[in-house]
């Protein structure tokens, strides 16, 4: 898995809500009105964590213009716990961070 | 996120792992956020991690020690000593940690070089470990460190699918 992808996975799952649909698709697919149900929450609450699965390529989405059932990507969900990944992700944030720290000195940053 | 700006992390040799990141800033200024205590506590750890205790003692054989907060309230302590420091080019020494220390007390061998192109620099973080089963044992522990919590759900849902 490309490594920047990789980050993106961690980001997606970083949530509990986001882990829990996870887990409510690995038992097969599900429309967002049934995912929303067992959450007590509204359809465009769970749409917008449905984006940042699908951004990460852990969700698709059918085609079905009725339904567009949501679906598990069971393959990059493995990838996810390949060995270096949790490795990766230390460093990885701590550098993103860095670039933030980076871009404030050279903007001039006071402290 | 562009590519130059992706990290990579490989492991060319049983004990080794060696980590490459390119930054947007020349070379001084990556050195200096990699050794002022004041500017590596607004980087150092994962998101929504504190480095809460950063001491350094910048010389060949000075020693550093950070220990960083997680969300949850636990801390991990690093530790090391300098055995050579070239600014702004290269910070060579051993890391002494608990978790990856021989019965011996050897520890970790890191080098981390930083070469400045057209205004940007490239990382390179490489270390090496005293045996394969503790660089193994670090990835291992770099998986709790880096997602915490997430990744022991992350595993639980993986052996539910299974």
């Amino acid at each position: 898995m490309p490594p920047e992808l990789l980050d993106a996975t961690f980001a997606a799952l970083a949530d509990p809500t986001r882990r829990a649909i996870l887990k409510r698709l690995a038992a097969g697919e599900a429309t967002v009105g049934e995912l929303a149900a067992p959450f007590a929450m509204t359809q465009p609450a769970i749409s917008k964590h449905l984006k940042v699965l699908e951004r990460a390529g852990l969700v698709t989405r059918g085609r079905d213009a009725q339904r567009r059932p949501c679906r598990l990507e069971a393959e990059r969900l493995r990838d996810a716990t390949e060995w270096l990944a949790g490795f990766r992700a230390f460093w990885a944030g701590s550098f993103e961070r860095l670039d933030d720290l980076l871009a404030d000195l050279q903007q001039g940053d006071p402290r | 996120m562009r590519a130059t700006e992706t990290l990579t992390v490989e492991t060319p040799a049983p004990r080794e792992i060696v980590m490459t990141r390119e930054f947007a800033a020349p070379r001084a200024l990556v050195f200096a956020a990699y050794t002022r205590p004041e500017l590596l506590r607004r980087w150092f750890g994962p998101h929504g991690h504190e480095l809460v205790e950063c001491e350094i003692d910048l010389r060949a054989g000075g020693v550093w020690r950070y220990v960083v907060k997680a969300p949850d309230a636990s801390t991990m302590t690093l530790r090391g000593v300098y055995r050579e420091i070239v600014a702004p080019e290269r910070i060579v020494g051993v890391e002494t940690n608990e978790d990856c220390e021989a019965e011996d007390g050897t520890g970790t061998a890191s080098t981390i070089t930083f070469d400045e192109r057209d205004g940007r620099t490239t990382l390179t973080h490489q270390l090496i470990f005293v045996s394969q089963e503790i660089r193994d044992m670090m990835i291992e522990l770099g998986m709790q460190h880096g997602v915490g919590q997430g990744y022991e759900r992350l595993a639980t849902l993986l052996e539910e699918q299974a």
